[in-house]
């Protein structure tokens, strides 16, 4: 258990979290899994993701038939919604580590969004206005995610980091399962009235903020940074300690040759890997789902996401994060081949969603707790953005290529190509990391 | 928040969610109470335009609307004057030649396409994914067509994605949708999974019929063979068509300048020629024309709140629009053909 190794206070000041009573230290440190800090992130990420997803499950219903826009508009909106979030996310990352406050960033994030979800209140028709309303949105989830990821990375000792990233990952997948949910029972609740969604998604996200405010502590103590197992070497980054990061001093992480190398190798997974949409699309017209079954879909996998995120952070501490990562990534391979495999019906839907369910378990907070440790202090939040950036657009123009192998070879060889590309992109990965003594060792220990 | 104890904090988080909670709470309870008010309203109102008067979709000299989200039908010589009102829900309808069809609330989520009788009863009703968007019948009566917005399974986010499909009452033949027809592109066969299809009008064959095919962020007005199950492309920047009585023109929403992002030009396309006259209207009108007659349609235009009115306008460009039916959408008109 960690919250006594990361320098937390003894009277056992801070957040409710998971720990058991403070007369039995020695059961406390059995039972604790990740620090206070970790907890209270994950409530606010909670609490935030059910707020977030009530909004978006009504959205489409709201502009079109609440509002009456027309297709075109509609799909204006949803490409803002969906899309302005990368770019930002350096910026956010920059940000944090310039002014030495993630929790300030963070929090402004978290708060834009609380705003904009009463702003989608006033904007009424007007497409500029609402357009403006989900950029605000957008920013605000752009700002928030890598300072808190730095936050997480900050709270928690390195050999357990994939731990911390997996119970956060949990609580917020949690939350968004349980969004469309709570939307719709206010909407049964409201007769018809979508703004009264909008106004229960907006007190949830000022609960957040409440909650980040009061609990999540900035400097939860030094003792992660002590313990650093891989010091990034010294001449990659001549760091002048006093002075705020400079552009320029962001530029030489890219020197650093584990971050080089860990970003190339997210960049490659983000370009091997197609949309979700593409999955689902392709399930529900090998199946001929229903499309009332079809957003259970996406709920399948979360379902799965949730179940296993802890279990495979841990597992990932114990056994390495590599393996964990590569195995994920084996896991989206075999679900692109079920696409058009022999499996059929019911298995085939069961199996294809847990196995896409596993490889984001195993990849997406995984990530992060590899970068963790090869990140200097200073510039963790601007490394967390850079890799996650990178990323991001990689996956962009996945989606793009993809969408014209299909229309160039059909579903079946452009599914298989797509395997076939994760493949590669998993071999060069195990390649670039492997090497990498920061990066491979199997078990991290302090 | 360092000056606060750990109780303290607790304390400060315990009353702003209590608060929080007790605004989100007020706020769902003042909601249902202002919804339950405005159904009572529309109750009213079914009940006091309705005379005992049964509304039927017998053809006739009379226009089919929706006011309220209730299939209504007004005289045509006045159609500004009384309405009867049924309590049959619709959120789009259309009718001809004594079949009518509505896209009706299944649930908060889903929607059902139902094909009604010319006594408002059910001969059809299946659900529909998505959310309505336009609803056709073909002049006959047989041929029954709609177009649903689906959200969720747009594979490329940023895009929007359609579905129309097309009922065959008679024979019992259904195209869930579009997508599943061949498709020739300007002369060529053509295959591509950003294929949008929408607003389907039908000719007087119960067979060609006319609607919107998008793909590659290029719109096309396309004819299609339902027996044959193909669509090939007539022209560009032609939405919504909707086919005169005559069968000589496309009444159609025309993208100004190409981009739809500038708003709608309600336009006129002679077959014959492919040459295309803009109407009188000038403001942006998002919406599938309905011909009253050879020589008039009518179209569906928001005020600034977003509710709804009937406009009608020459189809030959000249004269000026004209408000038919205030505070109704989905125009159809109940006369006989020819």
């Amino acid at each position: 258990m960690y919250l006594s190794t990361i320098g937390r206070p003894k009277t056992a000041d801070g957040p409710p979290t998971a720990e058991g009573g403070r007369s039995d230290r020695q059961r406390r440190r059995r039972l604790a899994l990740v620090s206070g800090n970790v907890v209270a992130l994950g409530t606010v990420s909670l609490i935030t993701d059910v707020s977030a997803e009530m909004v978006s499950a009504v959205l489409p219903l709201y502009l079109v038939l609440g509002l009456q826009l027309s297709p075109l508009a509609y799909g204006m909106i949803d490409g803002i919604y969906t899309g302005a979030t990368a770019v930002l996310r350096i910026v956010g990352g920059y940000l944090a580590d310039r002014v030495r406050a993630r929790k300030l960033m963070a929090g402004i994030g978290y708060a834009l969004s609380a705003v904009a979800k009463l702003g989608l209140l006033v904007a009424g028709r007007s497409m500029g206005a609402i357009g403006f309303v989900i950029a605000v949105d957008r920013m605000g989830k752009g700002i928030r995610t890598a300072p808190r990821d730095a936050l997480i990375t900050a709270s928690s000792p390195p050999e357990a980091l994939g731990r911390a990233f997996g119970v956060h990952r949990t609580m917020d997948a949690i939350g968004a399962f349980l969004g469309p949910l709570v939307a719709l029972a206010v909407l049964a609740a409201a007769g018809q009235s979508y703004d009264a969604v909008f106004v229960a998604s907006f007190c949830l996200a000022t609960l957040a903020v409440v909650v980040l405010v009061l609990f999540v502590r900035d400097h939860p103590g030094s003792a992660p940074e002590r313990a650093l197992p891989v010091p990034v070497p010294d001449r990659a980054l001549p760091v002048p300690r006093r002075e705020p990061v400079s552009v320029r001093e962001a530029l030489t992480l890219l020197r650093a040759r584990p971050v080089r190398r860990l970003t190339a190798a997210a960049g490659l997974l983000g370009l091997a890997t197609i949309g979700d949409g593409f999955v689902y699309l392709l399930l529900q017209r090998r199946e001929e789902l229903s499309v009332v079954w079809f957003p259970l879909l996406a709920v399948g996998t979360s379902l799965g996401y949730l179940l296993l995120a802890a279990p495979l952070g841990m597992l990932a501490d114990r056994f390495g994060r590599l393996p964990v990562m590569v195995g994920g990534y084996v896991a989206l391979t075999v679900t692109y081949l079920l696409l058009f495999g022999p499996i059929g019906g019911w298995p085939l839907l069961g199996l294809a969603l847990a196995l896409y369910g596993l490889f984001y378990a195993a990849t997406d907070g995984i990530l992060m707790a590899l970068a963790g440790p090869v990140l200097p202090e200073r510039l963790r939040a601007t490394g967390i953005a850079l890799i996650q950036t990178g990323q991001a657009l990689a996956y962009l123009v996945s989606s793009v290529l993809f969408g014209l192998a299909w229309q160039q070879w059909g579903p079946a060889v452009a599914s298989r190509l797509a395997a076939a590309c994760v493949a590669v992109a998993v071999v060069a990965t195990g390649c670039l990391l492997a090497t990498e003594p920061a990066l491979s060792r199997r078990r991290v220990t302090s | 928040m360092n000056g606060l104890t750990s109780r303290g904090r607790v304390v400060v988080a315990a009353v702003s969610a209590v608060l929080l909670a007790a605004v989100a709470v007020g706020y769902i309870r003042f909601a249902a109470d202002r919804d339950a008010a405005d159904r009572d309203d529309a109750d009213r109102a079914v009940r006091t335009s309705a005379h005992g008067e049964q509304l039927t979709l017998a053809p006739g000299p009379r226009l089919l609307a929706v006011t309220d989200r209730h299939l209504a039908v007004v005289a045509a010589d006045d159609p500004s004057g009384e309405r009867t009102v049924s309590d049959v829900e619709c959120v789009r309808a259309y009718a001809a030649a004594g079949t009518g069809v509505c896209l009706r609330p299944d649930s908060q989520w889903a929607y059902r396409l139902v094909v009604l009788d010319a006594r408002l009863a059910e001969t059809r009703s299946f659900p529909i994914p998505g959310l309505p968007n336009r609803a056709r019948v073909s002049a006959s009566g047989r041929m029954v067509a709609w177009t649903t917005f689906v959200g969720g399974d747009s594979y490329n986010s940023g895009g929007f994605s359609t579905r129309t499909g097309i009922l065959d009452t008679r024979a019992g033949t259904l195209v869930n949708s579009l997508e599943e027809f061949a498709v020739v592109r300007d002369g060529h066969p053509y295959r591509s999974v950003d294929a949008n299809f929408w607003g389907v009008t039908f000719a007087g064959d119960d067979n060609l019929f006319y609607a919107t095919m998008s793909t590659g962020g290029q719109r096309y007005l396309i004819q299609g063979d339902f027996a044959a199950r193909t669509v090939r492309t007539l022209t560009g920047n032609v939405e919504c068509p909707s086919l005169s009585p005559d069968g000589t023109r496309i009444a159609f929403k025309q993208a100004i300048g190409g981009d739809p992002t500038k708003g709608w030009r309600l336009s006129v396309l002679d077959l014959a020629t492919m040459a295309t006259r803009p109407l009188a209207e000038t403001n942006s009108v998002d919406d599938q024309a309905a011909w009253l007659d050879d020589a008039t349609v009518a179209y569906t235009l928001r005020q600034a709140d977003g509710r709804p009115d009937i406009w009608s306008v020459p189809a030959d460009g000249s004269g000026s629009p004209r408000l038919l039916v205030p505070e109704a959408e989905s125009p159809a008109t109940l006369a006989p053909v020819g």
